[in-house]
């Protein structure tokens, strides 16, 4: 009945460094519950993550896990992928890392198209740093660096994932934890770049400042303002207004990076 | 249906109140940032409070 996370963690890591109330806690549960229906050897499994809240995400688990520079995730993804095109490569990051430090490396791996899935958090702030706005940060909202109000566009993580090639993008919220590790599969299981953003709540430098008097008001906003996609076709613009899509956004066929690489140096070696 | 027993780790418990919130028979209270089972007795092992902890503190065992 109870789910056995433990025998997935390494002993003595819990309980995590996460703030209380923290999504980031019910995505890592939602990727454990993932590798374990995708059986995935842990041996032949790695997580990579760049710097941040979100990226403390792998020292937990109990796999190959490779914590790196800020927002250098998906660049060091790429090369482990590279290396050894049998392993299956898991990035996890938060949005500042992923969208505004790490966005070159974010959208040339969805170019590539290589296959990986890259689980991003975004929880609409930099929590680690001491609540900086981020590419996300909703427009009007406030942080430790915009008082006033973030005065900013919004960065929208799968549009982005889409505009710029990635194959499989779907977006889910914390406070959807079956969704969670459904995605997840299907991102694994994907050949291809797989982008799974996961809208998630950071009670302690955004939500404190942006009137969620607690988590439990973060986490009903996420799930009271979530469409499913395959919905949002029969409601207006009206009522899509603030609203997120959520489900598979996207997904295509395309060539994979490391076969195609493959048969580059099949040519040159002919 | 049969029972259901639920274990806290108090350990990892950080008092949130997710779960609290989230059970929809009512069956946890606060007790001074930690969580308590109340009421076992309703449980219907809807699961929402295991999914949704994020601190791996909750779990939900047949009886």
């Amino acid at each position: 009945m109870a789910y056995d996370y433990d025998k997935s963690i390494r002993p003595g890591k819990l309980p995590h460094i996460w703030c209380p109330g923290c999504g980031h806690g019910i995505v890592m549960k939602g990727l454990i519950r993932a590798m374990d229906t995708c059986g995935l050897d842990r041996k032949n499994t790695a997580i990579v993550s760049g710097i941040g809240c979100a990226s403390r995400l792998p020292g937990y688990l109990d796999a190959c896990t490779l914590h790196t520079a800020h927002g250098r995730a998906a660049a060091f993804a790429t090369g482990v992928k590279m290396a050894k095109p049998e392993m299956t490569v898991i990035c996890c990051g938060g949005d500042g890392d992923g969208t505004a430090i790490g966005g070159n490396h974010f959208i040339h791996a969805c170019r590539r198209n290589i296959d990986m899935t890259y689980v991003i958090m975004n929880n609409f702030i930099y929590g680690m740093t001491g609540g900086q706005f981020s590419p996300c940060t909703p427009t009007g909202a406030k942080a430790s660096t915009t008082p006033y109000g973030n005065p900013d566009p919004v960065f929208d993580i799968s549009k982005l994932a889409i505009g710029a090639g990635a194959t499989f993008v779907a977006r889910t919220t914390a406070a959807h934890p079956r969704e969670i590790d459904k995605l997840i599969t299907m991102g694994i299981k994907h050949k291809g770049m797989a982008i799974i953003e996961v809208l998630d709540d950071c009670p302690t430098t955004y939500g404190r400042r942006n009137k969620f008097r607690s988590v439990v008001d973060m986490m009903k906003h996420l799930k009271a303002n979530a469409v499913p996609a395959v919905a949002a076709s029969k409601l207006t613009a009206e009522q899509l207004q603030g609203k997120f899509l959520t489900g598979i956004l996207f997904q295509e066929e395309r060539p994979e990076y490391c076969a195609q690489y493959a048969e580059v140096i099949k040519k040159a070696q002919a | 249906m049969s029972s259901a027993r639920l274990e806290v780790i108090e350990r990892n418990c950080k008092g949130c109140s997710i779960c609290v919130e989230f059970c929809p028979k009512n069956v946890l209270e606060m007790d001074v940032f930690l969580v308590k089972v109340a009421r076992p007795e309703d449980c219907i092992k809807c699961m929402q409070c295991e999914l949704l902890c994020p601190d791996f503190a909750i779990k939900v065992h047949d009886a």
